[in-house]
C-alpha cells in the first residue's frame, strides 16, 4: 500500500511529536509512524527535569547554561548548536507550560527549579537551580503534553508501524533526496510505503547493545542504522554515557534528581567518596566523572561489602521531599530492589544510558553527510538518534530533553519550509521488495539456525564488559573480533514464528541487525580514538589530546566494516580548558 | 527456583481444527527464575528459550510506558512491576479481559485510545498567552496531581465490570484523563468535557466497584476522580 504525504515523522517521542505539532500548525499533510503507541515512547521515562535558565529561584543566564554544556561535553560540543540549545531552552519550556505541562510550582506560582549535575552558576562556581520539573516524571509529562497537542491539532498517527527501510530518489551519498519510508505493519505483517517530501528520523537511542541499561527494549537504533546502511555517516559513536545510579543488575534508572535534591553517594566505609574526585560539585559532577569515580572505588575494594556497587543515600532528605519530589524512583527502589529508601541506602551501579553520537545534522536538524556539512535533501533527524552536536563527549543531565524539544521544534519548522518549495517524489517501483526479501529470508530459514536471543545476549555481554566506562586497546580489539563473529552468525539467524500477525520475533531479528551494525561502529570508533575525553575513557591513553583529537568522528559503512573520517568542532566562544569540578 | 507458568495463548493464523476457528488455550511452561525476577522477565525467557512465537508488548520494562498490562494470577497488572516472590510458584498470565485478543497477550487497543481522545484530553484555553509561564499556585497544581500519573495502560478500564457489561462505556482511564484537565486551574474546557461525560455512556456507568483502583499500577485513586467528575456535573446542573 502506498500512502502519499508531504511529511513523515518516524518515532513518536518528544522530538517527533513536537516536529509533528509544528507541521500540523503549518498545515503540512503529515503522518507520524511509531513501532509502539506514542505514549509508550522512551521520552516518557525521563525523570528529573529539563534545564532552562529561567532564573525563577536564583540568578541564571543562558550563557552559563551554554558554558556548562560545552564543558560538560569535554569541549567536543559544537558551540553554535550549544548556544541555540541554551537560548531556545527558555522559550520551549515556557511554550510547554502554555500547552499545559503540569510543572511543579514555587510558592508564587512560577515553574519550580532544582539543581542537576554539571549545571552551575557563573561559569562553574557552584550548582544552580536550573532544572524545571514535574515531580520525577518530567519526561512522562512532556510526552503526554505533546501527544495531547498533536491530538488537538489532528495529527495523523500510524501506531505499531515499524519502519524497516528509507526511500530515496537517487543515492543519498551522492546528492539523492529523501522520498519516504517502508514500514511493516505489526498487526498483519504487511509492508507499506509512505511517500513524502520531508522525512524526520526521531527514533531514539540504542542502549540495548549493552547488558545493563536504562533503555527500553525498543531502543535498538533503527533510524541510525538505516542511515548508515544507505551510505550516510554516523557521528561520534565512541561516546556512550553510563549513568551513575542504575539499579544493580537490571540498570533501571534512579534519577540524578535524587542527588539534585541532596542525596549522597557512599562507599563501603560510609564516605562521600566524590570529595576525592570533584570537591566543588561533589555528587553533582557530570555523569562520566561520577561513573568513573564509582569504578575506581569498586576497584579499590571500597564497593559495598567488596562487591560491584555503591550506595545512594536519600534518608536525610526526609519523607516530605522524597514523597513529593522523588516518588517514582522511591517506588522503583522498593519494587525492583526490595529496598526502602526512607530507611536504608539504595545499592546502585553505572548503567548504559545515552548515545551522544548518532545521525549528523546541522542546527536546522537537516541530515548532513560529510565534513563540509553537505545536506541530504529532505532528510531530517532530531533527538537522541541525531548528533547536532550539543552533547559532545558527555551529555549533561536534562540536556537530552532540552535537545529533543529545541531540535524537534526546529526540525518541524524547517520541514514545513522545505515541503513548501519542492514537489512530492514519484512512487518508487518495487520499493518494498528489498525489505520483503530480507524479512522472508529470516522467516524462511530452518528453525535450527542461530537464535536472536543468544546472539543478542553475547553482544550485550561483550559491549558491557569490553566497551563500558573504561576501555583499552586489548578490550576493544577483542570486542571488535567478537562483534564481527556475531555479525557473521547473524546471517544465519532463524526464528520459530512463521506468522504475519504481530510477529515480534521477526522484528526482534531485524532490530538485532541494527544493534550489531551500531556496535561495530562504536567499537571501531572507540579503538581509533587514542585519547580520553568525556565518556570515552581509554586506560591506555588517559589524557585528553586536543592537538590530535579535538574532532568529531564520522563512520561510513565500508565493505568489511566502518571507514572513519573526521570533522572539525565548532568553537565560537569557549576555548578548551582542563576540565575540573 | 522453578516456576510453573501458564500462559493463555492464541494464534489467529492457526489452522482450523475440525472446521472451527482457532481458540485461546492454556500452555504450561517450566521456567527457572530468581525470586526477584518480574513476570516480564519470565515471558522474555520463555520467548528466548522455549517458544520464540510467544507474543506480548513491552518497552520500558519499569512501569512507565504502559505496554505490558495483562491479567496475572487473576488481576490486571503490569508484567514488569510484579515480582515472582509476590506471586509464588504458580503463575498464570492472560490478556487483559474485555478487549479483543489479537494474538497471545496482545489485545486490540484502538477502541481504548478512541475513548481517550473523545474526552478532549488537552488543555483548552483561548486566552492570549503571557510572555512567561501562566502562574499556578502549588495548591492548584496539587488539585489534579494524582490524575497526571496515568500511563494509559488500560489496566483499569479492562478490569471494570461496567465496561465488560457495556463496551460503549467511556471507562475509567478516559475519565481520569478528563479529570486531569477539568481540575487544572489553567483550563477552560471543563463545560465541554462534563457535557461529554454526562452522556449515558459517561460517568454514570460507574458503580463504584473499585476494581480500577485495585488495578492501577500508578496508585491513582480512580474512583475518587470519577466521583469528583460526577459531582462537578451535578454541581453544574444544580
Amino acid at each position: 500500500m502506498d500512502h502519499p504525504f508531504d511529511a513523515i515523522v518516524v518515532g513518536a517521542g518528544g522530538a517527533g511529536l513536537w516536529a509533528a505539532l509544528e507541521l500540523a500548525r503549518e498545515g503540512v499533510n503529515t503522518a507520524v509512524l511509531t513501532k509502539l503507541y506514542p505514549t509508550r515512547s522512551h521520552t516518557g521515562t525521563a525523570q528529573g527535569g529539563v534545564c532552562a535558565a529561567l532564573g525563577n529561584l536564583e540568578e541564571d543566564h543562558w550563557e552559563w547554561h551554554m558554558f556548562d554544556t560545552v564543558k560538560g561535553g569535554d569541549y567536543l560540543v559544537d558551540q553554535d548548536a550549544a548556544e541555540i540549545l541554551a537560548r531556545e531552552a527558555i522559550e520551549t519550556v515556557i511554550e510547554l507550560e502554555h500547552m499545559g505541562l503540569p510543572f511543579n510550582r514555587t510558592p508564587d506560582g512560577k515553574i519550580d527549579q532544582r539543581r542537576f549535575g554539571g549545571h552551575t552558576s557563573n561559569y562553574g562556581e557552584g550548582p544552580v537551580r536550573r532544572a524545571c520539573f514535574a515531580a520525577d516524571r518530567t519526561g512522562h509529562m512532556i510526552l503526554q503534553t505533546l501527544y495531547q497537542q498533536c491530538i488537538k491539532h489532528g495529527v495523523k498517527f500510524f501506531d505499531e508501524f515499524q519502519v524497516v527501510d528509507l526511500l530515496f530518489e537517487g543515492d543519498p551519498a551522492k546528492g539523492g533526496r529523501a522520498a519516504g519510508v517502508v514500514a511493516h505493519r505489526l498487526a498483519d505483517g504487511q509492508l507499506h510505503t509512505f511517500r513524502a517530501k520531508a522525512v524526520l528520523l526521531s527514533t531514539g537511542g540504542f542502549g540495548r547493545m549493552f547488558r545493563i541499561t536504562s533503555n527500553a527494549h525498543s531502543l535498538t537504533g533503527d533510524g541510525v542504522a538505516l542511515c548508515y546502511r544507505h551510505g550516510i555517516p554516523i557521528q561520534d559513536m565512541e561516546f556512550f554515557q553510563f549513568h551513575p545510579t542504575g539499579i544493580v543488575g537490571i540498570g533501571i534508572l534512579l534519577s540524578e534528581a535524587a542527588r539534585g535534591e541532596g542525596g549522597t553517594l557512599l562507599n563501603d566505609k560510609g564516605e562521600r567518596f566524590m570529595a576525592n574526585y570533584a570537591p566543588k560539585l561533589m555528587e553533582l559532577a557530570p555523569r562520566d566523572m561520577v561513573s568513573r569515580a564509582m569504578y575506581q572505588e569498586i576497584r579499590a575494594g571500597r564497593g559495598i561489602g567488596g562487591k560491584d556497587y555503591l550506595y545512594l543515600d536519600v534518608r536525610h532528605l526526609g519523607r516530605k521531599v522524597i514523597e513529593e519530589k522523588l516518588p517514582d524512583i522511591t517506588d522503583f527502589a522498593r519494587i525492583y530492589q526490595g529496598v526502602e529508601p526512607l530507611k536504608e541506602p539504595v545499592p546502585v551501579q553505572p548503567t548504559a544510558h545515552y548515545a551522544m553520537g548518532g545521525i549528523p545534522t546541522n542546527v536546522f536538524s537537516e541530515v548532513v553527510r560529510d565534513d563540509k556539512g553537505t545536506v541530504v535533501p529532505g532528510l531530517f533527524a532530531a533527538g537522541e538518534c541525531a548528533c547536532v552536536s550539543v552533547h559532545g563527549a558527555n551529555r549533561l543531565g536534562t540536556n537530552s530533553l532540552v535537545d529533543l524539544l529545541v531540535f524537534g521544534r526546529r526540525a518541524g519548522r524547517q520541514m514545513a519550509r522545505y515541503a513548501a518549495k519542492v514537489e512530492r517524489p514519484q512512487p518508487i517501483a518495487n520499493a518494498v521488495e528489498p525489505m520483503r526479501a530480507d524479512l522472508d529470508a529470516i522467516r524462511g530459514r530452518e528453525a535450527s539456525g542461530e537464535s536472536v536471543a543468544v546472539i543478542r545476549k553475547e553482544l550485550q555481554d561483550v559491549m558491557m564488559d569490553n566497551v563500558g566506562v573504561y576501555r583499552d586497546a586489548t578490550l576493544l580489539t577483542a570486542a571488535l573480533a567478537k562483534v564481527k563473529e556475531l555479525k557473521a552468525r547473524n546471517q544465519k539467524v532463524a526464528i520459530a514464528d512463521r506468522g504475519s500477525v504481530f510477529n515480534t520475533e521477526l522484528l526482534e531479528a531485524q532490530e538485532l541487525g541494527y544493534l550489531l551494525d551500531l556496535a561495530h561502529v562504536t567499537v571501531a570508533a572507540a579503538l581509533a580514538r587514542t585519547e580520553s575525553r568525556g565518556a570515552h575513557s581509554r586506560e591506555d591513553y588517559p589524557e585528553r589530546d586536543d592537538k590530535k583529537w579535538l574532532k568529531h568522528s564520522l563512520a561510513y559503512q565500508g565493505k568489511d566494516g566502518p571507514t572513519l573520517r573526521y570533522k572539525d568542532v565548532s568553537i565560537t566562544t569557549f576555548q578548551p580548558k582542563p576540565r575540573t569540578y | 527456583m522453578d516456576v510453573n507458568l501458564r500462559i493463555l495463548r492464541f494464534d489467529p493464523e492457526a489452522a482450523p481444527l475440525a472446521g472451527s476457528p482457532p481458540k485461546p488455550h492454556w500452555v504450561e511452561y517450566k521456567v527457572s527464575v530468581d525470586p526477584m525476577d518480574r513476570v516480564l522477565d519470565l515471558l522474555i525467557k520463555v520467548k528466548a528459550e522455549q517458544d520464540g512465537s510467544l507474543s506480548f508488548r513491552r518497552s520500558c520494562g519499569h512501569g512507565i510506558c504502559g505496554s505490558d498490562a495483562m491479567l496475572i494470577n487473576g488481576r490486571n497488572r503490569l508484567a514488569c512491576r510484579i515480582r515472582v516472590d509476590q506471586l509464588g510458584k504458580k503463575i498464570s498470565v492472560a490478556p487483559l479481559p474485555g478487549l479483543p485478543v489479537v494474538k497471545d497477550l496482545i489485545v486490540e487497543m484502538s477502541g481504548f485510545f478512541g475513548k481517550y481522545r473523545s474526552v478532549k484530553p488537552y488543555l483548552i484555553n483561548d486566552q492570549p498567552e503571557p510572555e512567561r509561564e501562566r502562574r499556578q499556585s502549588p495548591q492548584d497544581r496539587a488539585r489534579f496531581d494524582d490524575t497526571t500519573k496515568c500511563i494509559l495502560c488500560a489496566a483499569c478500564t479492562s478490569s471494570c465490570p461496567s465496561f465488560w457489561a457495556r463496551p460503549e462505556y467511556v471507562g475509567p482511564a478516559a475519565i481520569v484523563q478528563a479529570h486531569r484537565f477539568i481540575f487544572d486551574s489553567r483550563d477552560e474546557g471543563a463545560a465541554e468535557r462534563l457535557e461529554i461525560l454526562a452522556d449515558e455512556d459517561g460517568v454514570w456507568r460507574c458503580r463504584t466497584i473499585f476494581n480500577c483502583v485495585e488495578a492501577c499500577p500508578r496508585g491513582i485513586n480512580i474512583t475518587r476522580a470519577i466521583l469528583e467528575v460526577s459531582s462537578a456535573i451535578v454541581g453544574r446542573r444544580g
